[in-house]
């Protein structure tokens, strides 16, 4: 339970369909906070739902793993110049993992949480499948993508059957102070005060690089290589005017940021890495998403082995930024088949 | 809370309620309350009744003593590292010295000794560890800063203390010490901190000028005639209730050491409180076996909770030198006045079945004859 409306309405569902439910908020992030699933405020905010719902509440401190699996690999990927997602690593080692563990080591059947998402149990022949959530626009499958079989075995996603404003309605009728909470946005532990570059900053040395046309012309500079992302238009210090230009290349190495027009960023196919697949794997046509709620689009999966999956686009698509995650959804796009990371 | 507790400050929720700093005949009833008290706990410390300040905690008491005293005086304050927070946080707040403990967690005297000179204002040191149980030797405390740090004040948070030792003896030599009523069978906030004569201390309240100027605010009259009335059966029973305790607690650790393998005792039991269980268990994370306990209806600890209410890692183990994968399946079982034969019989079949639980692959260990009850 995160102190949010999503979660607090998943235990709601779960009691009173019968199950003994225990509330658990885990500690992650000792340092500051001022949102996401790890500030005092939330653990509070949780703790009085699952009294208001007469549910048990605990809270696990798993800071010593959130450093380790999370923060690290965070800080270590701005250091190789790759964007990281810490939501999708957390809900690897930690939620679905650390977490999971931990509740089947006690005697829990399953692990619940507030994912607007769905886990369809086997049937035809065919295993547990990962499902969008009932609100297509509240989606969060695409931050489950690494649940493999053993995971949704044991999974429950309650609230992936409603819409949003069906969660909230739910938790204002319950009474629940947390049905007006605003949703959660950004990483949990880098404050909207300090931001990402403070966060990176303090913990890993920061360099300027120089930022370079496609033709190698000299355009300015950024004061830290390491915070640039493929794909991004904004801080760049170039001369106003002109075609909007975009980051076609990070460099860490040679301390050089490329940048080009839109074309420059449209590639034919992208690797993936670390490709895990839900049910199986699958050799062909699939719709392929590249962000949270990014658009998915039409492309050929080619097993390259390894865990590399080359996602064929059927029509040129920008390049993903490394460390993003590249899912893949059957072409019904309903249901998620595999993913895994932008090389 | 201790029945003779409960039933003395009813009274002054209802027909005695006035507010003991008023100058009308209902005022002077409750004020009789509130000096009553004071003689009872000027006793159980060893001091005079102007010597007590009501606080509203422990904690309050020892900020009183540490951040009272620096912002008096001036000077440097000096803690152990494995004192509670209330003192540790003050000491550091005021950008005071830490000095080592050892392994026991008692403060290491030479280290002390290194850190004291004439620059320092207040020694803080703890009679009874909160989280392991261990006693400090407050006599030896005394005699090296006396000769160390002539300048300086003694302070001890006894909050751990009032309950097993004498603290009219044991802290004879310290200028403040602070208590707290609920460690002791009293209600939850309130407490005091005993400031012996010729010590003084800056308020951390301004206000009303209630208790001589050093801690406004109006008395909680109600939980201070409790306090004091938990302090005097506390102190009436202490022999008879520290020989009782001592012996379901030597029960207890014994029965867990012979039962639970790679389960050892963190202090030695010579050097702890009588009501003090502190062990810590081999390949056993203590969230998860705090959980199992909590569900079987055992109520046990681990280190101090933080804010968040999670388990934060125990400063009192590494201070100690405890490697931190052991202090991760440290676990604190406190007994007290009211502790029972059957709860310790319960804790016996609960916590080997619960470690079981959460370690079955470990072979046990040889020629122990373990045998595990399913609660």
């Amino acid at each position: 339970m995160s102190g949010g409306v999503d979660s607090s309405v998943a235990a709601a569902l779960l009691r009173d369909a019968g199950h003994e439910v225990v509330g658990v908020t885990m500690k992650l992030w000792g340092g500051e906070s001022d949102t996401g699933c790890c500030s005092v405020a939330d653990v509070d905010d949780a703790r009085r739902v699952a009294q208001q719902l007469g549910l048990d509440h605990v809270v696990f401190n798993f800071g010593d793993d959130f450093a380790a699996h999370v923060v690290e690999p965070y800080l270590e990927a701005h250091v190789a110049g790759r964007t990281p997602n810490p939501c999708v690593e957390c809900n690897r080692h930690l939620k679905f993992a650390r977490l999971a563990e931990r509740a089947e080591q006690l005697g829990f059947d399953a692990l619940a949480t507030g994912h607007h998402a769905r886990v369809l149990p086997p049937a035809e022949g065919r295993g547990w499948r990962l499902g969008r959530g009932a609100d297509r626009s509240k989606d969060q499958s695409y931050v489950l993508h690494m649940l493999d079989q053993r995971d949704l075995a044991r999974t429950l996603l309650p609230v992936g059957e409603l819409r949003k404003p069906e969660v909230r309605a739910r938790a204002a009728a319950l009474g629940l102070r947390t049905a007006g909470k605003a949703d959660s946005q950004d990483v949990c532990f880098i404050t909207s005060q300090h931001g990402r570059r403070a966060f990176v900053g303090s913990r890993r040395p920061l360099h300027p690089a120089t930022v370079v046309d496609t033709g190698g012309r000299r355009l300015g500079e950024v004061p830290a290589v390491e915070l640039v992302t493929v794909g991004q238009r904004k801080g760049l210090g170039g001369p106003g005017g002109g075609p909007a230009r975009y980051v076609v290349d990070v460099d860490v190495a040679a301390r050089r940021v490329t940048v080009g027009l839109r074309d420059d960023l449209l590639v034919g196919e992208q690797d993936a890495l670390g490709w895990r697949w839900v049910d199986g794997v699958v050799d062909g046509p699939a719709l392929v998403q590249v962000s949270a709620h990014g658009q998915p689009r039409p492309a050929t999966l080619v097993v390259a082995g390894g865990g590399v999956v080359t996602v064929r686009w059927h029509d040129a698509e920008r390049r993903v930024a490394p460390g993003q995650s590249v899912v893949a959804y059957d072409p019904t796009d309903a249901l998620v088949l595999g993913g895994g990371l932008a090389a | 809370m201790r029945p003779e507790a409960v039933e003395a400050m009813l009274p002054f929720l209802t027909e005695r309620f006035a507010n003991p700093s008023g100058s009308h005949g209902a005022s002077r009833d409750a004020r009789r309350g509130v000096d009553e008290a004071r003689d009872v706990v000027a006793d159980a410390l060893g001091g005079a009744p102007g010597e007590v300040v009501f606080t509203g905690c422990g904690t309050e008491a020892d900020n009183l003593a540490v951040l009272g005293t620096v912002r008096r005086h001036g000077g440097v304050a000096v803690c152990p590292a494995a004192e509670h927070h209330a003192v540790l946080q003050a000491v550091e707040h005021v950008g005071g010295r830490v000095v080592t403990v050892d392994a026991a967690g008692a403060v290491d005297l030479d280290a002390l000794a290194d850190a004291l000179d004439e620059s320092v204002r207040v020694v803080s040191v703890m009679a009874v560890n909160n989280e392991v149980g261990t006693i400090s030797p407050l006599a030896e405390v005394a005699a090296v800063v006396r000769e160390r740090a002539p300048a300086a004040v003694l302070h001890t948070d006894a909050v751990q203390g009032l309950q097993w030792i004498d603290l009219a003896a044991a802290a004879a030599d310290f200028d403040l010490v602070a208590v707290s009523a609920h460690k002791f069978g009293g209600p939850k906030g309130v407490g005091a901190l005993l400031v012996r004569g010729g010590a003084t201390v800056e308020p951390l309240l301004m206000g009303g000028g209630q208790e001589r100027d050093r801690r406004s605010g109006t008395h909680n009259v109600a939980g201070i005639v409790a306090m004091a009335e938990a302090m005097r059966v506390t102190v009436a029973t202490r022999t008879e209730t520290v020989a009782r305790v001592q012996a379901l607690r030597d029960r207890l650790v014994d029965g867990l050491v012979a039962r639970v393998p790679g389960l050892r005792e963190t202090v030695a039991r010579d050097r702890k409180v009588a009501g003090s269980a502190h062990v810590c268990v081999e390949g056993v994370e203590n969230e998860s076996l705090l959980f199992l306990l909590d569900r079987a209806g055992v109520c046990a600890s681990a280190a101090s909770a933080c804010s968040s209410g999670a388990m934060d890692p125990s400063h009192v183990l590494a201070a100690m030198g405890v490697p931190r994968e052991v202090a991760s399946g440290a676990l604190r079982l406190s007994l007290g006045w009211a502790s029972r034969d059957e709860e310790v019989d319960r804790v016996l079949e609960v916590l080997p079945a619960s470690v079981l639980r959460l370690q079955p692959d470990r072979p046990e260990r040889p020629g122990a004859g373990v045998e595990v009850p399913v609660p």
